[in-house]
């Protein structure tokens, strides 16, 4: 690895890492808005033109009110438990191709942190341990209602997992590859999975819904039942994190959902560009189709009122397992067809 | 039995089709709702720049009324305390001195006139008690304050000032006093 690399790799993360807290922030920003406009009322419009200086004002805000932590906590899990599920919401942009390669300074570069070969369940892991940052931050509390929302936490993520992981099966099976570049590749132009795959993007989308706790699944923070769920002890900067890992995984989501299903930055007549446009082009359309994707999330926690517990299960173990697993074996089956093995 | 009325809905309890199991067509048709809701008009009134429009009965702050000449028309007789509700008023009465026929109008006046706007609800009976036509809720909103005490008004609040006389007549003419 020589120095060039170096620098362009760091400044490639500085720079996904820039964006995703910026686009986290906003979101809160947008969230609100769009709570607003679908409640036919104005939101936030007061800090900045438009409101747009919102999201800072409300970091102050964060910031300036008072850290507690309370007598009978654990202190240091209680500390670890926000900056778990930071890091973690963080670190899957790692991975994420975010365009094809630039030329620049007489070099090529990737736009893409690290190309594991294996991608995808680099992200699968990272995305389960985002759990511990919700279970530890629950359990340190010594709070009956956030140990509920971690236990609600923990039971959730790992059932909508396991349909999530089979899904993915079927998209490994079609690209025949487990590294999101190549995944990326093979669906070229408006060659996406979502049109060989529509169920499977059904499922998987349902499944991030509950795998960043977002409403319909949004049972562990749930504030009629159990006041915040597992930050309900958190106070200042230590919550402000938990709210906005929120928001960051609601990004990293977006970005592998369109990544998986929607081409990542492939877009329909690709091929008439080249070189850095294309390269400009594509980091546009896949953040355009990022942005979408927030935006349906969005649109989804503020028309779909929260699901009761039995039925989250139910709809996990009974609905989307099954039909994933059914889903699987038939693209297997098509695909083995398709191989000539019969 | 048979209905009176058209308005009994027969409640079923079928079970479900496929398609409604599958609750995407009705997900899909609350989000269209909601989606009609994002491009609707807002409904939002931006208080300080903009204000409602209040109802001509409107009963908000209270005016201690002069007469034509501007005197003060109380006479602090407290049959506006005794209908309070809320015992939101109090007031000490004085005698009117020689040389002060021009502020007060008889003999007797109020030296001092509380209204606690904390306790107040509103209700408008000091108004109809008042046989002097002296106290008159107006359509103007009691502001927000940050201590307990600065909400007990006194006259230098509640007496309208000679150059800014407070005009309820549109209220009155809607009330049942007829017009003053």
């Amino acid at each position: 690895m020589d120095t060039g690399m170096l620098i362009e790799k760091f400044i490639l993360v500085v720079i996904i890492f820039l964006i995703s807290l910026g686009i986290a922030a906003y979101s809160t920003y947008f969230e609100r808005k769009l709570a607003a406009w679908i409640q036919d009322r104005v939101g936030p419009d007061r800090a900045g033109k438009f409101g747009l200086l919102q999201p800072i004002a409300d970091g102050v805000k964060m910031f300036f009110k008072e850290d507690f932590i309370p007598k009978n906590s654990d202190r240091w899990l209680f500390i670890m438990g926000p900056g778990i599920s930071m890091f973690t919401a963080l670190i899957t942009s790692a991975i994420i191709p975010w365009g094809p390669n630039i030329q620049a300074f007489g070099r090529t570069i990737e736009l893409q942190v690290a190309d594991f070969n294996i991608g995808i369940l680099f992200i699968f892991g990272v995305v389960s341990l985002g759990v511990y940052g919700i279970m530890i931050g629950g359990w340190a509390s010594n709070n009956k209602y956030s140990l509920f929302g971690a236990i609600r936490a923990s039971s959730q993520m790992i059932s909508y997992e396991l349909a999530m992981g089979i899904t993915l099966i079927t998209i490994i099976l079609m690209s025949g590859s487990l590294s999101l570049s190549e995944i990326v590749d093979k669906q070229h132009g408006m060659n996406w999975n979502i049109f060989y795959q529509p169920i499977a993007f059904i499922i998987f989308f349902v499944c991030s819904l509950a795998e960043t706790n977002r409403a319909p699944f949004d049972l562990p923070e749930c504030e009629s039942e159990l006041i915040g769920g597992y930050h309900t002890e958190y106070s200042s900067m230590k919550l402000g994190l938990f709210l906005f890992s929120e928001y960051v995984s609601m990004f990293i989501s977006a970005a592998v959902i369109s990544i998986l299903f929607f081409g990542g930055y492939n877009f329909p007549g690709m091929d008439n560009f080249s070189g850095n446009t294309l390269a400009l082009l594509c980091v546009l359309a896949f953040f355009a189709k990022i942005f979408m994707f927030i935006f349906i999330f969005m649109w989804i926690r503020w028309t779909i009122p929260r699901f009761r517990f039995d039925q989250l299960m139910h709809l996990g173990w009974k609905t989307l397992i099954p039909l994933s697993i059914i889903n699987m074996l038939v693209t297997g089956i098509v695909i083995a067809f398709y191989q000539g093995w019969f | 039995m048979e209905s009176l009325t058209n308005r009994k809905i027969v409640v079923s309890d079928k079970p479900m089709t496929f398609i409604e199991k599958l609750y995407i067509p009705a997900i899909l048709s609350g989000m269209w709702i909601t989606l009609k809701h994002m491009f609707s008009k807002r409904k939002t009134i931006k208080y300080p720049e903009e204000q409602r429009v209040f109802a001509p009965v409107y009963r908000g702050m209270h005016v201690l009324k002069r007469d034509e000449q501007g005197r003060e028309n109380c006479t602090a007789c407290g049959l506006c305390a005794v209908a309070c509700p809320a015992e939101a008023i109090t007031m000490i009465a004085a005698e009117r001195e020689k040389g002060e026929e021009h502020l007060f109008r008889e003999e007797k006046y109020a030296e001092t006139y509380e209204i606690n706007m904390l306790r107040c609800i509103f209700c408008g009976l000091c108004e109809e008690a008042c046989p002097k036509e002296a106290i008159f809720l107006t359509d103007r909103i009691v502001p927000t304050e940050y201590e307990r005490a600065d909400f007990i008004y006194g006259k230098d609040v509640l007496v309208e000032a000679l150059e800014n006389r407070i005009d309820i007549t549109k209220r009155q003419a809607t009330g049942k006093r007829g017009s003053i």
